[in-house]
This record gives structure tokens, sequence and C-alpha cells, in this order.
């Protein structure tokens, strides 16, 4: 498994995906966001602390490895956000486990829960250690930056439903939306994909298609999110969506084994299949890197 | 132990056979075995998780929630009310079973 070879190199631009194969391709894109003054951030999903099987023993360490590669790029990201399932239990220590390592960042952290962090609907636990700063009671956020327009919404409540947004969080969507400009690139965050990517296996937001239609009038957008521990990419109009891999462990491909649980590898296929995510945007649109750990 | 031996025989043949079957669910591959259990008012269900991912048994009807059962716990409930109930996995909602709690044995 080692997709890293072959999806690690993807740049968006605004004519649409654009696949820049090489480190040659990567280069010049960062030229471009410097002349542009082009704005970078990482993103890290699914740490999962708490998580001790085969699948990865040492979920801490891996994420460890993100937060000391993030830390040592040459140029420091104006912010990282971690798009959802921190813990694996919600748990009081894995929450302070989590703080422990990612309190290390030397950028601001935006992190999102994900149906990890909140068992039993409590997002008291994440609240207390996790809450985005100025983020709304019900805890999803928007803010402006650079010329981008970014929003985090959460949709990990009433599983039971697959990830839901709820008309609360929908109406604030459509009123932060509201004075935007359409050629504002706007740039979302959730833990689970907001289109129906495989919805046998929960990997979809029942009332997702609400959020997307408020989106859809703008020239520029893009869904980063977690939940599925894969790089999975997708596009439906001018709405561009990509997944990220986990700093945990993998999860099989849609339909590629009869359940979704974690998939044990070697340590060294371990870390192909894990990593963190860099993403630059510009003038010229949004790109991004999926960087493994090995 | 004879003694002993003819009083099991004797609760065994007072109660319905419901009442004396195994009650536990295991969870395993992502699934509740069995997907549709039937025990007496007043027995525990011991729910045992085998697998590799965490998961929770959750009240469809807010009845009961687990919370997460990591690999190799269990979390035991106590059905007193007769009804059925349904319930998922709250990290894998396509995870859905049943209990059927008939009225209890005096």
């Amino acid at each position: 498994m080692r997709r890293g070879d072959f999806l690690s190199h993807v740049a968006w631009t605004g004519a649409g995906i654009a696949y820049a194969l090489g480190a040659q391709g990567l280069l010049s894109g960062r030229a471009v966001a410097a002349a542009a003054g082009g704005v970078e951030f990482v993103q890290i999903s699914d740490s999962h602390i708490g998580f001790k099987q085969a699948a990865n023993p040492d979920v801490a360490g891996t994420l460890q490895m993100a937060v000391d590669a993030i830390n040592a790029m040459p140029s420091r990201p104006a912010f990282v956000v971690h798009t959802g399932d921190i813990t694996h239990l919600s748990t009081a220590a894995q929450f302070d486990d989590a703080r422990a390592i990612l309190s290390q960042l030397k950028a601001p952290l935006i992190a999102l829960p994900g149906e990890h962090d909140v068992l039993g609907n409590d997002v008291a636990g994440y609240m207390k250690a996790f809450r985005i700063p100025g983020s709304k009671p019900g805890g999803w956020s928007s803010w402006d930056a650079n010329g981008v327009h970014y929003v985090a919404v959460l949709n990990v409540f009433n599983f039971e439903k697959m990830g839901i947004l709820g008309s609360d969080q929908l109406d604030w969507l459509a009123k932060d939306l509201s004075g935007i400009p359409a050629s504002t690139p706007v740039v979302v965050f959730t833990h689970v994909p907001l289109y129906a990517l495989y919805p046998d296996w929960g990997w979809t937001t029942e009332d997702g298609s609400n959020a997307l239609a408020l989106l859809q009038r703008f020239d520029h957008v893009t869904v980063l999110n977690g939940h599925i521990h894969q790089i999975v990419t997708h596009e439906e109009g001018n709405i561009r969506f990509a997944s990220a891999d986990a700093t945990a462990y993998p999860q099989p491909k849609p339909g590629a084994a009869p359940k979704p649980g974690p998939v044990t590898l070697p340590r060294s296929e371990l870390l192909h299949a894990i990593g963190y995510r860099t993403v630059e945007i510009d003038g010229n649109g949004l790109r991004f890197e999926d960087r493994a750990f090995g | 132990m004879k003694q002993i031996g003819l009083m099991i025989l004797a609760l065994l043949l007072a109660v319905p056979a419901y009442a004396s079957a195994p009650t536990t669910v295991e969870i395993s591959n992502d699934a509740f075995h069995p997907a549709k259990l039937t025990i007496a008012a007043g027995q525990t269900v011991t729910f045992t998780n085998r697998d590799d991912d965490a998961h929770t048994v959750t009240s469809s009807d807010g009845v009961f929630d687990s919370k997460g059962i990591d690999t190799g716990q269990t979390w035991r409930y106590t059905f007193n009310k007769p009804g059925t109930y349904a319930y998922f996995c709250a990290l894998h909602p396509f995870m859905k079973a049943t209990i059927v709690v008939k009225a209890g044995q005096s």
C-alpha cells in the first residue's frame, strides 16, 4: 500500500485538478506561492489517541512524528487544522495525552471533533481541551485570512443518521456565507465527508447536500475532511473534496473489505499509509501535498 | 450436588427457553451477534467487543448508551422493562441490532 507514490503530489488549480508528478512540480508550485504571497497551512487527522491495537500500537508516537515534521518545516505554517478523531474514546486522559503532543506545535491549532471525540453525544471533553477559539456555542466556526474564507463545520452528532449538520448549523452557515463575494476562495473543514462517499460504511453526511447547495455559488470551494483514514479526492461543480490520511492507521478502500475496521500492515508499510498534508493557497488556486511518514 | 442439579432442572423447566439462553451479545466484524436477542425482564445482557476497533451499544430511543467499549472490554445492562429495544453503534451507524424483553418470571 504505497498510495503516497501515486497520490502524494496532487495540485489543484482554478482550472481543475492537475497532477504534478514528482518533486519538480511541487517546487514550482512553491515558487509561485512565495511570489504571490500565498498562505500555507497543514492538515492532520484521525490520531485516535488511546488506540492500542496491532494496526498501530503507538498512535502517540506517530502523532508526535507529525508534530515534529510540521515544526521542522522551512517556513512556519499559518495554522494547523486537525479534522477530528483526536482521541479514540473521548476520555479525559486521552484528551490530556493528545494536548500534551499537539501543544508542542509552533503554529496555532484548530481542532475539530470526530465522532470518537463526542461519545455519548457528550461534547464537554472536546470543548474543554480543544474548542476552536471564537467558535459558536455548538462548536462550529468561520474566519477570514489572506483573502480566504475558512469554515469549520461539525458533522459528528446524532450519528445514527450518519454525519449530520443539523438545522441550527445550516442556518448559521447560510448567514455566514451570505455576505461573501462569489470570487472569494472558500475552504471548509469537516470530519466526515460532506458528500456520499460510501454511505454503507457511514462515510456520508445526511444533510451534507444542504451545505453544498450553499457553497455552489462560489467560484472555488475546497472541502478537507478526515474520518476515512485515506486520501480520496472528488469534484462536484466548483466544489473539490479531499479526504486525508490518518496519523494513526489506515482503513480499507470503500468496499474493498467486508468492514471498515483498522488495516494492519507491517511497520514500514504503515508509515507509508499515514501522514499529514500541506496546503498552499494563492492567486492560482489551492494545492496540497500528502506527506507519508515513511 | 444432585439436589442442586434438580433445582437447576426445575428452574429450567419453569421458565421459557429465552430466559435460560445466554444473555450475551458478541460484537465482531462490525456486527452485533445475535442481531436479535430475546430475554426476560430483569435479565442482564453482557456485550463484549471482539473487534480491533472500538464500538458502542447505543439505544435508538436514548434509553441506554455504553459510550466507548474498547477492544476486549465488556459492558452490561439490565433490562427491567419489557419492550423492544433497537440499538446501534454510534461509531458505525450501519451496525444495528435489537433486544426484545418479555415480561419477567416470578
